[in-house]
């Protein structure tokens, strides 16, 4: 029932993936239908630029000053929550997360983990590890029962299911919900899953979930979300295990409100989510409801490399609203699986090579056109593209020795870097370049008709017969 | 982000900086523009040695290249007059990359800032600089205008080629669908992901045509190569001889439409 894990190169086969959707007319269709609806939804949440403006301002202040204190918060933030009775674990690496976490489940003897939707849980390929211990995982956000329910991963963070449509979708719930005739009635399906999805709550022994915000003062675990399986997870089973990654903390509770509203007004166009779960604390004596225990398994995987430069730090300013994604022209070609990451998009490309180390992503970075779009609609002004640059530079440049990130030269090519040095020194030096360019102004039609890439949806290049300079020269 | 702030109130002098691709694909973009600047009674310095911003590196990521070509440059503009550059690509290369470029390199960094206060895109230097309102010569015409990411998000000068184009009594500016999104360009990106490329520019095409505008103008000529160039080759695909998008730098068309 669960997805196939992924573990092949992203980086592989990702060019092959992308042509498939792209010449997939009805799926190009899709995808623009879902991202324009989702960018007219959050442009109609911020009308003054200046609000909009001045609040991103904000959020990027909140995030980096709350990364500047990291390594301070993270240890005030186990302080509290242990204070508060919650359990905290650290785990560097997603096998860590997983054993501690199917510890947890089989210290118990669990036999089911109904889960909120958790985009670190599906980092660390969390369903997969516990179907193997024998655990079931059931997912209870709709979009992710959905693609759980077809074998798939999420096409996108915030909206799993975005790329499947109602049809498909009754087509999933006939022949994989025992019992259910076909409709393709939103109404009716969203009332199928949650009838299955009740009783499991009341089933399930672990609760999961993911973290929006980590409040280090007050060890308080933030959790957003519009369908109330969240609270129903992290409040049904007598054990509720929360997993998040460590760029996800805030040192006051007077941040969060801020980057809620960023929130949610980017990533659904929402003024605020149906529910905000805050949670300080296991059930207290005396109280009728909630968990026994409360457990928060805090993930590197990588945040730490990140971190540990100036520049690719600013990536781990992301609150996931998936706003990038939505505006991205190329993730709007070729949707969320063509990427092959837990993370699609443009915060994929610059989070993914610190998970995954760039031999597996070194082409991902290429996949660009830096038009801005994602650093535009940023809420909390990550540079995405200038972030970009520097994973291709990288990525491409020699081998060196003690390289900042893992994999570094991963895409180095001797041929690739001889052709930019040669290149640098014509266009360096007045001369080569009046030489070169005057060569290929008389000699153009020596030029290929075809020529490679460029050619496959366009006419040759030509230079022209007469430069600018040329013409300048005539004209005097 | 526009250039407003460090204006020198109509100068007498001005260096033109062509780029590359005007250099050698586009000169009669090149020639227009200089025309243009000249009408307004300013004298255009084009100097010999100027080659290219250093960006195809830059972006590639081969900064020590667009390094060193980028440092070339920063030689070439030794008076103090504004840079008019007609690409919002290459002005933002150099209004806004440069002192990164340099930031290890107290000198050049220097230098590199005092010139980026000197660039200008060229629509913005038409409007904020010189306060230019073209007197329409010609007839009625429809036209559609393309605006590279770089003058919308990087130099902010997105509305100066619309304004431009607006003063102009008998061309109408038709509004195409998406037009914030990028044409699928992006340097390198054109060659290493030509499948996702090839799908920008292909729907970028289709809304350009769709606004049934007689022709696309653009202040960036990396983003006509492309757009011309799917144009055109859709139209030979498709056995046609007459380009059904013909297009050009908004200086020309802009040179054409108005009077001496």
């Amino acid at each position: 029932m669960n997805a196939q894990p992924i573990h092949f190169k992203p980086s592989e086969g990702f060019r092959e993936r992308a042509k498939a959707v792209v010449d997939n007319p009805f799926l190009r269709q899709s995808f623009r239908g879902a991202m324009d609806f989702l960018m007219t939804k959050r442009a109609g949440q911020f009308p003054d630029p200046e609000e909009l403006e001045s609040l991103r301002t904000l959020g990027e202040q909140i995030r980096q000053y709350n990364l500047g204190k990291l390594p301070e918060l993270l240890v005030r933030l186990e302080e509290n929550l242990t204070r508060n009775g919650i359990q905290v674990h650290w785990a560097e690496t997603p096998e860590e997360a997983n054993a501690i976490i199917l510890g947890i489940c089989q210290k118990v003897g669990a036999k089911l983990m109904v889960k909120g939707k958790s985009m670190v849980s599906e980092e660390i390929e969390l369903n997969h590890a516990a179907e193997a211990a024998g655990i079931g995982a059931l997912e209870s956000d709709m979009g992710e029962y959905i693609v759980q329910l077809a074998g798939e991963k999420p096409s996108h963070i915030i909206m799993p299911a975005i790329h499947k449509t109602k049809e498909e979708i009754a087509t999933l719930f006939h022949e994989k919900v025992p019992g259910v005739d076909y409709t393709d009635n939103v109404d009716a399906l969203i009332q199928i899953g949650r009838k299955v999805l009740r009783e499991k709550f009341l089933e399930a022994d672990i609760g999961l979930s993911g973290v929006n915000f980590a409040i280090a003062e007050t060890g308080t675990l933030c959790l957003v979300e519009n369908e109330g399986n969240g609270r129903m997870c992290t409040t049904t089973p007598p054990i509720h295990v929360a997993i998040t990654g460590i760029e996800k903390i805030v040192e006051q509770l007077a941040h969060v409100p801020p980057l809620l509203s960023l929130l949610t007004r980017s990533a659904t166009g929402q003024n605020i989510s149906t529910y905000f779960n805050m949670i300080s604390s296991p059930r207290k004596p005396g109280e009728k409801d909630g968990p026994e225990e409360v457990h928060l398994v805090l993930l590197d995987n990588g945040r730490s490399q990140a971190y540990a430069d100036e520049q690719l730090r600013k990536t781990l300013q992301c609150i996931r609203c998936g706003a990038c994604m939505n505006h991205c022209p190329v993730y709007t070609r070729i949707g969320g699986h063509a990427y092959g990451t837990t993370y699609p998009g443009p915060i994929g490309k610059i989070i993914s090579p610190h998970m995954l180390g760039l031999e597996a992503t070194s082409t991902m970075a290429t996949a660009s056109s830096l038009c801005g779009a994602c650093g535009e609609v940023c809420p909390v002004k990550i540079p995405i593209p200038e972030l970009l640059m520097r994973l291709r530079e990288e990525s491409f440049s020699a081998p060196h020795e003690n390289p900042g990130m893992r994999g570094q030269g991963a895409g180095y090519n001797g041929l690739v870097s001889f052709i930019w040095r040669a290149w640098a020194t014509v266009y360096r030096s007045p001369a080569l370049y009046r030489l070169a360019t005057w060569a290929g102004s008389r000699l153009s039609w020596l030029l290929p008709s075809s020529q490679g890439p460029w050619t496959t949806v366009r006419t040759p290049l030509k230079p022209a017969p007469k430069r600018l300079r040329d013409m300048l020269k005539e004209r005097a | 982000m526009s250039g407003r702030q460090s204006a020198t109130p109509h100068p007498s002098d001005v260096y033109f900086f062509a780029t590359c691709v005007v250099d050698q694909f586009f000169p009669g973009a090149g020639m227009d523009a200089i025309t243009l600047l000249e009408r307004r009674g300013i004298t255009v310095h084009f100097p010999e040695e100027q080659t290219c911003c250093g960006q195809p590196a830059y972006t590639s990521g081969f900064p020590d290249e667009a390094r060193k070509v980028a440092a070339h440059q920063l030689t070439v503009f030794p008076n103090d007059w504004p840079v008019v550059v007609p690409s919002g690509s290459c002005a933002g290369m150099m209004k806004h990359h440069y002192p990164t470029l340099f930031a290890n390199d107290p000198l050049r960094k220097a230098q590199a800032e005092a010139l980026s206060a000197r660039i200008y895109e060229l629509t913005d230097f038409l409007v904020n600089v010189l306060d230019w309102k073209p007197q329409d010569t010609g007839g009625d015409c429809t036209v559609v205008l393309h605006t590279s990411c770089s003058a919308r998000r990087e130099m902010g000068v997105h509305l100066t080629g619309r304004k431009l184009l607006g003063e102009l009594g008998k061309v109408t500016v038709a509004q195409q669908d998406h037009e914030s999104e990028c044409c699928g360009f992006g340097g390198t990106f054109s060659i290493k992901q030509p499948e996702i490329s090839g799908a920008m520019v292909e729907d970028k095409v289709k809304a350009l045509k769709a606004t049934g505008a007689e022709r696309v103008v653009s202040a960036d000529c990396g983003c006509l190569m492309n757009i011309l160039g799917h144009a055109a080759w859709k139209d030979a695909q498709e056995g046609r001889s007459k380009p059904t998008l013909p297009g050009e730098h908004i200086a020309s068309f802009l040179l054409r439409r108005t009077a001496k």
